[in-house]
């Protein structure tokens, strides 16, 4: 690369945080729909979120704690110049992902083998409040799987970038900044996890 | 290639705030186990609100940028706020 090119540090981290605000604050209306229904269907929520599965949510916890420490390890191995450290820390973080996926998979094929599913007879039979309750869940983990699998796509872009000498201990900061969208992805599901699994058990 | 070198976060810090959300995420659980009303709900989004601290602050770095960065996210956290709050106003007093 060439000395001359401008690089503005600061700049390309707070572009992303900016965009991370937006993020937030996109999930943040969806925190907002489902503290308004719980205020107002409180009983029935409680019996929605019991028919959820604290394995898979508390599973997918441990998987995507884990990735988020990965990523974190992996900037500092880059800077210090353990470029296959931090290939293989990425790997594992996009393994994680997969793992995440792959448990999404099982957990909604069971409640969609109970006919618990958007617009589904049996969810239309239920009372309104648990209707509500797993239209918010299928909407808002459905938009936080949507980031896993983007997060993962990133990482993988990030790893061939790091591969190809573009980023390197030098020049880091787009794994930074993938680093930023992964650990957004992890800071969204700290709070999906005790508002839908553990309301309650 | 960039002038200001920001500061290189160990290993270890890392690795202790991984084993500290693992146990937050421990109490969580165990805490949903027993019926204290509507306090479950706010243990819940303590311990939540707690997590996330950890993991903006260190592994996301805030805690090493400048103040420029912790003023943005203090405003975009507040917008957030006010969003809820003011939902609440309506949702509740209506």
């Amino acid at each position: 690369m060439s000395g001359h090119v401008h690089k503005d540090y600061i700049g390309a981290k707070f572009g992303m945080w900016l965009f991370l605000f937006t993020e937030v604050l996109l999930f943040g209306g969806l925190f907002i729909l489902y503290a308004v229904y719980l205020s107002r269907y409180p009983q029935e929520f409680i019996s929605a979120g019991a028919q959820l599965d604290v394995r898979f949510g508390g599973g997918n916890t441990l998987v995507l704690l884990t990735s988020s420490l990965f990523v974190a390890i992996s900037i500092t191995a880059l800077r210090r110049g353990s470029t296959k450290l931090c290939l293989g820390l990425l790997g594992g973080t996009i393994a994680c992902a997969a793992l995440f996926m792959i448990n999404k998979f099982f957990e909604w094929s069971a409640k969609f083998s109970h006919g618990i599913y958007p617009g589904s007879e049996h969810l239309l039979e239920m009372p309104p409040g648990e209707i509500v309750f797993f239209n918010i869940y299928y909407v808002t983990t459905g938009l936080h799987g949507i980031h896993v699998i983007i997060g993962a796509l990133i990482l993988a872009w990030t790893m061939v970038l790091i591969m190809t000498g573009r980023v390197n201990a030098n020049d880091w900061v787009i794994l930074e900044n993938a680093g930023l969208y992964w650990h957004l992805v992890d800071l969204i599901w700290i709070f999906v996890f005790p508002l839908y699994y553990l309301i309650l058990h | 290639m960039s002038e200001e070198h920001a500061h290189i976060v160990p290993y270890k810090t890392f690795v202790i705030v991984w084993i500290g959300l693992l146990i937050l995420t421990g109490i969580t659980i165990a805490v949903a186990q027993y019926d204290l009303g509507a306090m479950n709900i706010w243990v819940a989004l303590g311990i939540a609100t707690l997590k996330s601290g950890l993991v903006i602050a260190i592994f996301m770095h805030m805690k090493y940028e400048s103040i420029l960065f912790k003023l943005s996210l203090l405003s975009a956290l507040s917008i957030l706020a006010i969003f809820i709050g003011f939902t609440f106003l309506d949702v509740l007093y209506r």
